[in-house]
C-alpha cells in the first residue's frame, strides 16, 4: 500500500477548466472520499489518477513515484466502476483472473488468488457463473474481487454503490468499510452521497466547480465546514442558515432574530466572541437540525444553550426522530426532536438552541468566520 | 346478451384472421412463383418446355440441365460450364468478406472505444462512402489497381470489394459497439490489456450478432456483384454472376431455358445458404442479448 500525493492538478477542456489546481495528500492505508455534486470534477480527477485521462498540468505521485506518464496498467492500481464493468463473456473466475493473466502470474498462483478472494468476499459458489447470471449486489462483489485480486498500491472506486437499491447499498457500504479495515488498503472513493462520504472516509475532499472546497476528516468537515457550500452539502437534513444582524447583548454578542411571535435576541455568549468586530453587520448563523431540539434534551447535554417557545409550522416524523419546522427571520428552520417530545403542527413548544457547535458565515464570501 | 355479443366479436376476429392469412398466402405464392418456375423449368427437358405450360410440373424430372450448367455449358468458345466461375467467386468472396468484416470491426472498435481528435469527422466521411454509387469509382479504381499492379487479378477484385465494403462494415460495428459501455475497455486497460488484446478477448466475443449481420450483408453484396466483376476481371477469372450473364446472353445455337434456369439457381444458392444458416444464428444472437438484459 502506498500514499497518494496530488500536486496542483489542472484539467482544461477547451475553454472550460474542469479541475482548478487540485492538491492533496493521503497516507498509506487512508480512505479518501471525493464527494461533490455531479459535474464537480470528481470523476475526472479519478480518471486522471487511473491514467485513463491526462491532466493538463500538475503531478500525481503514488508512493514516491511520479506516475503522470505511466499507462494505467503500469500504475499498479485497481478500479471498481459504477457499472461494475465485468467482462460479459467471461465467468466470474475468468473476470477475476484476467488482470493476473495479463500480468503473467503463473496459472497455479492465479487459481490460489482467485480462491482466496472468493473466500474473503464469500462468493466461492459464484465462480463459474457469467455476470449476466448474477444480481446487482453479486456483480458489485465480483468487481471488488477483481480489484482485490490484483493487490494494487491504490484502489479507485467510482461511485460503486449508486446502482444498488437502498438496502443493499447500506450492506455493501459496511462491507467496503470492513474490507478496508482488513486490507489496510489506500483507497480513493468517488461518491455524490454525503452519507457514504461520512461513514466510509478517513479523509474527505468536498469538491465543487473543479475545486476542493474543504479537505479534512469527516468530523472536522461536519463540525467546522469551511464555507456555506460544504456546510449545506454535508449532513442530512442539511444545516439551517439564518441571516441575522449581530447586536450588542449584555456585554456580549447576540443575533437579532424575528419569529411570527415577535423579535428577540439570541445570546451567543462564548460562541460569539469571534463576531465582536462585526457588531452591527449581517452574517449567517449555521446550525444543524439536531442542534435545535426539545429543551429538555439540549439543556442537559449542551455546554450552553438558549431556550424559547416557537410555533411549529410543519411536522415530519422520520421514525427515530421527528423533524419540526419553524420560521425564523423568514427562513424555514428544521429542528430535530425525539418523537415523544414532538407536538402537532400549529402548536407552540419550547425548543432550545445548542450554541456550542453553532458556526457563522460571512454572507458575502460564504466563508466560515473564526 | 353479453354472451351473444362476445361470440359475435369472436366470429369477426376469426373472419379477420382468415382474410389476413389468405392475403399473406396469396402474396407468398406471388413471390414464390418465379422460384417455382425456375425450379420446374430447370428440371424439364427442352421438348417439355417447348410443348408445355410455363407453370406446369415437368412430365419427367431430369437433372441434365443442372449437370450441363455446372460442367459443360458453353459461353462463347469456353465450354466448361459455370463450375470454374463458381469457384472463382468463392475464392474472392470469402477473403473479401472476411477482410472487410475484420477491418470494419477494428474500425468500429477504434471509433467508439479509442476516440481521437476528429474521429467523428472521420466517421461521417466514411459514411459518405455508403452513398457513392459503384459506377463513380470505376475509373479511379481501375487506375489505382493499375498502379498497385493488381489489375485483372483475384487480389484486385478482393481489394475493390474490401475498400467498397468498409463504409458499410464500419457503420455496422460502430453502431453496435456504441452500446457497449466504455468502462469495459477502461477496466481492461487497468487490468493490463492492450489495444489488440482488449479487442480480441473482450470486444470480439461480444460481437457475434453484428458479425452475422455483417457477414450476411457483405456476402450477399459481393457474391451478387456484377459491375465490379465485369469491369475488373476477365476471361477465366470472371465471377459467376458475369458468367451467368454470358451464358444466358449467348446468341448462338438453341436457347436452352432449362440450363439457364439451373445456372441462375446455382448462382443464387450460396446467398440462400448463408441466409438460411446464418439467419438462424442471427436470431439466436438477438434473443441471447435480450435475455442478458
Amino acid at each position: 500500500m502506498s500514499s497518494l500525493t496530488i500536486r496542483n492538478i489542472r484539467k482544461v477542456f477547451g475553454a472550460v477548466e474542469v479541475l482548478k489546481d487540485i492538491a492533496l495528500r493521503i497516507d498509506a492505508g487512508e480512505f479518501l472520499i471525493l464527494v461533490g455534486p455531479s459535474g464537480c470534477g470528481k470523476s475526472t480527477l479519478l480518471n486522471i489518477l487511473a491514467g485513463l485521462d491526462t491532466a493538463t498540468s500538475g503531478e500525481i505521485l503514488i508512493g514516491d513515484k511520479v506516475v503522470n506518464n505511466l499507462s494505467p496498467k503500469d500504475r499498479d492500481i485497481a478500479m471498481v466502476f459504477q457499472s461494475y464493468a465485468l467482462y460479459p463473456n467471461m465467468t466470474v473466475r475468468q473476470n477475476i483472473s484476467f488482470g493476473l493473466e495479463m500480468r503473467r502470474v503463473p496459472k497455479q498462483e492465479q487459481g490460489e488468488i482467485v480462491d482466496r478472494v472468493a473466500k474473503i468476499l464469500q462468493m466461492a459458489h459464484l465462480l463459474d457463473r457469467k455476470p449476466a447470471q448474477l444480481s446487482g449486489g453479486q456483480r458489485q462483489r465480483v468487481a471488488m474481487g477483481r480489484a482485490i485480486a490484483r493487490d494494487p498500491q491504490l484502489f479507485l472506486f467510482d461511485e460503486p454503490l449508486s446502482n444498488l437499491d437502498a438496502k443493499l447499498r447500506v450492506e455493501m457500504r459496511t462491507e467496503i468499510k470492513l474490507l478496508h479495515d482488513r486490507l489496510k488498503a489506500t483507497i480513493v472513493y468517488v461518491t455524490h452521497d454525503q452519507i457514504e462520504a461520512m461513514t466510509l472516509g478517513s479523509k474527505i475532499a468536498v469538491m465543487q466547480g473543479g475545486e476542493i472546497r474543504q479537505f479534512g476528516s469527516p468530523q472536522e468537515i461536519y463540525d467546522r465546514p469551511a464555507d456555506l457550500f460544504v456546510a449545506g452539502f454535508i449532513g442530512s437534513p442539511s444545516m439551517n442558515f439564518i441571516k441575522a444582524q449581530a447586536v450588542e447583548d449584555a456585554g456580549g454578542v447576540g443575533l437579532q432574530l424575528q419569529t411570527a411571535d415577535g423579535p428577540f435576541v439570541l445570546p451567543l455568549r462564548e460562541a460569539g466572541e469571534a463576531l465582536r468586530p462585526r457588531m452591527g453587520k449581517t452574517l449567517i448563523l449555521g446550525v444543524r437540525p439536531e442542534q435545535i431540539s426539545d429543551s429538555g434534551t439540549v439543556l442537559r447535554t449542551a455546554r450552553y444553550a438558549y431556550a424559547r417557545k416557537f410555533r411549529i409550522e410543519l411536522v415530519e416524523p422520520t421514525g427515530p426522530d421527528t423533524l419540526l419546522f419553524v420560521r425564523i427571520n423568514g427562513e424555514t428552520v428544521c429542528c430535530r426532536v425525539r418523537p415523544e417530545q414532538a407536538c402537532a403542527a400549529g402548536e407552540s413548544m419550547e425548543l432550545a438552541f445548542d450554541l456550542s457547535k453553532a458556526v457563522f458565515f460571512d454572507p458575502d464570501s460564504g466563508k466560515r468566520i473564526g | 346478451m353479453v354472451e351473444v355479443q362476445r361470440t359475435e366479436t369472436a366470429g369477426a376476429r376469426v373472419i379477420g384472421r382468415v382474410m389476413l392469412y389468405a392475403l399473406l398466402i396469396l402474396f407468398a405464392l406471388y413471390y414464390l412463383m418465379p422460384l417455382f418456375v425456375m425450379l420446374t423449368t430447370s428440371l424439364k427437358t427442352l421438348d417439355d418446355i417447348r410443348g408445355g405450360n410455363l407453370i406446369a410440373l415437368p412430365e419427367q424430372v431430369s437433372f441434365d440441365a443442372w449437370i450441363k450448367a455446372w460442367s459443360s455449358a458453353c459461353t462463347g468458345v469456353n465450354c466448361g460450364g459455370l463450375s470454374g466461375n463458381f469457384w472463382n467467386s468463392v475464392s474472392f468472396v470469402l477473403p473479401a468478406v472476411a477482410i472487410s468484416t475484420l477491418i470494419g470491426a477494428l474500425n468500429g472498435y477504434v471509433l467508439t472505444m479509442w476516440r481521437f481528435r476528429g474521429s467523428d469527422v472521420f466517421f461521417t466521411l466514411l459514411l459518405i462512402g455508403c452513398f457513392i454509387p459503384f459506377q463513380v469509382v470505376l475509373l479511379p479504381m481501375a487506375q489505382t489497381l493499375g498502379w498497385l499492379g493488381i489489375a485483372n487479378s483475384t487480389t484486385g477484385l478482393i481489394f475493390v470489394h474490401v475498400v467498397y465494403g468498409l463504409a458499410f462494415t464500419t457503420l455496422f460495428f460502430r453502431n453496435f459497439y456504441v452500446s457497449i459501455p466504455e468502462e469495459l475497455v477502461k477496466a481492461a486497460r487497468i487490468d493490463g490489456a492492450g489495444f489488440f488484446r482488449i479487442f480480441w478477448r473482450i470486444i470480439l466475443p461480444l460481437s457475434p450478432p453484428i458479425l452475422v449481420v455483417c457477414v450476411i450483408w457483405q456476402f450477399t453484396q459481393i457474391w451478387n456483384d456484377f459491375l465490379f466483376g465485369v469491369v475488373f476481371s476477365s476471361g477465366e477469372r470472371q465471377p459467376i454472376t458475369v458468367a451467368l450473364n454470358n451464358l444466358v446472353n449467348t446468341s448462338t445455337g438453341v436457347k436452352e431455358y432449362n440450363v439457364d434456369m439451373a445456372a441462375a439457381i446455382i448462382a443464387g444458392l450460396p446467398t440462400l445458404f448463408v441466409y438460411v444458416v446464418a439467419g438462424k444464428y442471427f436470431v439466436r444472437g438477438l434473443t441471447a442479448g435480450s435475455v442478458k438484459g
